[in-house]
């Protein structure tokens, strides 16, 4: 039996700069998950993938990611993506000080 | 060391020149991903979770002050003011934004560097014993031969496209620092019963997901057909080695697959063919490198003020039982700087401490440093009169730790923290272990003891080779970290074997805990190290240790 279709977001790396970044409903590439489109229709998906993926001058390596809906918008379900959002824990890169103030 | 010549310059820059256009075609758009990729790899740089990562060659982990300097200066102006230094002797950056590599790459080539080949299915660094030159027990530096390996194996044209990744390691002493036993080819200097110096050749070792102890191919090669058998080697690796599963793709699964036997007959037989190519060549250029590797003018001095810091400052004399090795010559040390003071990111060193370290090797230090497969500095030749000085220093720039080869001596690939291959975080377990043996004070009475952390099955931790190894995995979505014991990375190389079930983030540090201080209690004297104790008393009790409650369930 096929796996039920699970939210998602459409994410990849910046070009330029590499940073991880999520696209949102108007076509924006946003550095904060919180921004980003949650997908909860299958097709819709993999058209909003396809879209993200032809975007070859603005970002690299886009795919879809599990997410969930939260009090202030989309957020990951696993501890990969939850990584992504706020950059590595062992120094304060600014990612992490960026969502602090925000919280 | 080894200077560049119009050759090596000209090649260096010109590929810089070729990447810049590379790099403009990707921006604009002329070049999608898939065809930059390749060419972004062939020159070291990766796309990773949060960033790109630059990959520099450390060639057999030899540096001067000079490029020290320029390493802390790329790592201020187009990175994050750090570099980190890996498990191949390498250094990489986490932070470069992709309009700025060629600059970085520029910048290299100015102190004659570079990354290429840090990546890709080619011979990648050469790596070598990071006590060449310097260390008492060794037969004859390694770095010459490593140096012609490397000018042999760059844009090699055959050998730009194997079927994996193709790594090389060479010592020339009997200990084994350079873990040649686990890597593609290991080349380790040995005398024959003639007194004849040469190589015995080793092939087929390395860790990731199928961990193997290299082979002996050949008991003695001389020395003068080093390059056509590696070459003979990669050679019939090249078309033996299998492409249709790149998990299968090292010639560590070619030779076992084909069995060692076999790929002797045909390496044997293509040396022969190959052999009269190399006809002089590579010994005159060997003679001109060799040069370059001559040892400096040792000084006789008086080692006396250094034994009265000893006698007058406990902590001077901690750092120097534990961060010195015995060098060849009379009154000169070997000096390890840690890089893993406890709580630090193991292996990452800010740009001021980088001039820091290059500042005391031009003062003191011949003007050397190297890198260690095991992520720190050395200082390869100090005479002792100058360690109070050194010592002074490295306090004030915290790289003053005192504990090569202990406890907090980790190991830890980038991990999850950093990697896009990694299923799990290494930097943040190693950091807590390192710190909660701080706390408890125990590090010097436990004594000599590898812990090695991979955040990946692919084991850039060297996990499989630890005296006790982490390896961080996904298990349905939550950090998992599996501990295997007994391996060892020496020259009586062997692959830990795992203990049981993994623990989860917050179980793994109370574990290792655990471990440590039940081997504390397991041991018959002070003297016997956490690997012997494993030795002599097999995993059982140990496992008894890392499993109380399943012990207690399976008894009753």
């Amino acid at each position: 039996m096929p796996r039920a279709f699970t939210p998602k977001v459409v994410t990849a790396n910046a070009l330029l700069e590499g940073d991880a970044v999520w696209l949102t409903e108007d076509n924006r590439w946003t550095r904060d998950m919180r921004e980003a489109e949650l997908i909860t229709d299958e097709a819709h998906a993999d058209l909003r993938l396809l879209e993200g993926q032809a975007r070859v001058d603005e970002i690299a390596g886009a795919y879809l990611a599990d997410a969930k809906a939260g009090p202030e918008g989309p957020e990951p379900t696993h501890f990969r993506e939850d990584f992504r959002t706020r950059g590595p824990s062992n120094y304060d890169h600014g990612k992490q000080a960026d969502h602090a103030s925000r919280a | 060391m080894y200077k560049y010549n119009d050759f090596d310059e000209g090649f260096v820059r010109s590929r810089v020149a070729q990447f810049r256009g590379q790099v403009e075609r990707r921006i604009d758009g002329s070049l999608t991903e898939d065809e930059f990729k390749p060419l972004r790899l062939m020159n070291g740089l990766y796309l990773q979770l949060h960033a790109y990562m630059l990959r520099v060659a450390i060639p057999y982990g030899t540096l001067n002050s000079g490029q020290m300097r320029q390493l802390a200066f790329i790592a201020d102006k187009w990175d994050k003011g750090y570099g980190h230094f890996t498990t191949r002797q390498n250094i990489q950056y986490n932070w470069p934004k992709l309009p700025d590599v060629p600059d970085m790459l520029e910048a290299l080539a100015d102190v004659e560097m570079h990354a290429i080949q840090t990546s890709g299915n080619t011979i990648r660094n050469v790596t070598a014993d990071h006590f060449a030159g310097a260390a008492a027990d060794e037969i004859e530096d390694p770095r010459p031969y490593a140096e012609l390996l490397r000018q042999w194996s760059t844009d090699h044209a055959e050998f730009q496209f194997l079927p994996r990744k193709f790594k090389i390691a060479v010592t020339g002493a009997a200990e084994d620092r350079a873990v040649v036993r686990a890597h593609d080819i290991g080349l380790q200097i040995v005398r024959n019963d003639a007194g004849e110096v040469g190589f015995q050749v080793i092939v087929g070792g390395g860790l990731g997901r199928t961990p193997m102890v290299g082979k002996v191919i050949k008991d003695f090669l001389p020395k003068e057909d080093l390059l056509p058998y590696c070459e003979a080697i990669v050679s019939v690796y090249n078309l033996l080695g299998r492409r249709d599963n790149k998990y299968k793709a090292r010639i560590k699964i070619t030779v076992h697959e084909n069995g060692l036997e076999k790929i002797q007959e045909l390496v044997e037989e293509r040396f022969a063919a190959i052999r009269e190519d190399f006809i002089g060549y590579d010994q005159d250029l060997l003679k001109d490198i060799k040069k370059a590797f001559a040892a400096p003018d040792f000084a006789q001095k008086s080692t006396d003020g250094y034994e009265a810091a000893r006698a007058a400052n406990p902590a001077f004399r901690s750092w120097t039982d534990t961060n010195l090795s015995a060098h060849r010559a009379e009154g000169y040390a070997i000096v390890s700087v840690s890089i893993k003071k406890h709580g630090a990111t193991p292996g990452d060193a800010t740009s001021d401490q980088m001039r820091v370290l290059a500042d005391l090797a031009q003062q003191y230090g011949h003007d050397e440093l190297r890198i260690s497969h095991e992520q720190n500095v050395i200082f390869p030749h100090v005479h002792k009169s100058d360690l109070p000085a050194i010592y002074a220093a490295l306090r004030e720039a915290d790289l003053a730790t005192a504990n090569i080869g202990l406890v907090s001596d980790i190991i830890a690939c980038p991990g999850m923290d950093y990697c896009a291959l990694a299923t799990a975080r290494s930097i943040p377990i190693a950091q807590e272990i390192a710190t909660r043996f701080d706390e408890l004070k125990i590090e010097h009475d436990i004594g000599a003891l590898k812990i090695k952390i991979s955040g990946c099955i692919n084991a850039c931790g060297h996990h499989h080779v630890g005296h006790i190894g982490i390896l961080g995995l996904d298990r349905a979505g939550v950090e998992n970290y599996q501990i295997t014991l007994g391996g060892d990375g020496t020259q009586t190389t062997t692959i830990g074997t795992r203990a049981g079930p993994g623990f989860s983030a917050e179980e793994i540090v109370p574990a290792i805990e655990r471990l440590v201080t039940g081997y504390l209690d397991l041991r018959e004297n002070p003297e016997e190290t956490f690997l012997e104790a494993y030795r002599r008393l097999g995993m059982e009790p140990f496992k008894a240790i890392l499993y109380p409650a399943e012990e207690k369930a399976d008894a009753a």
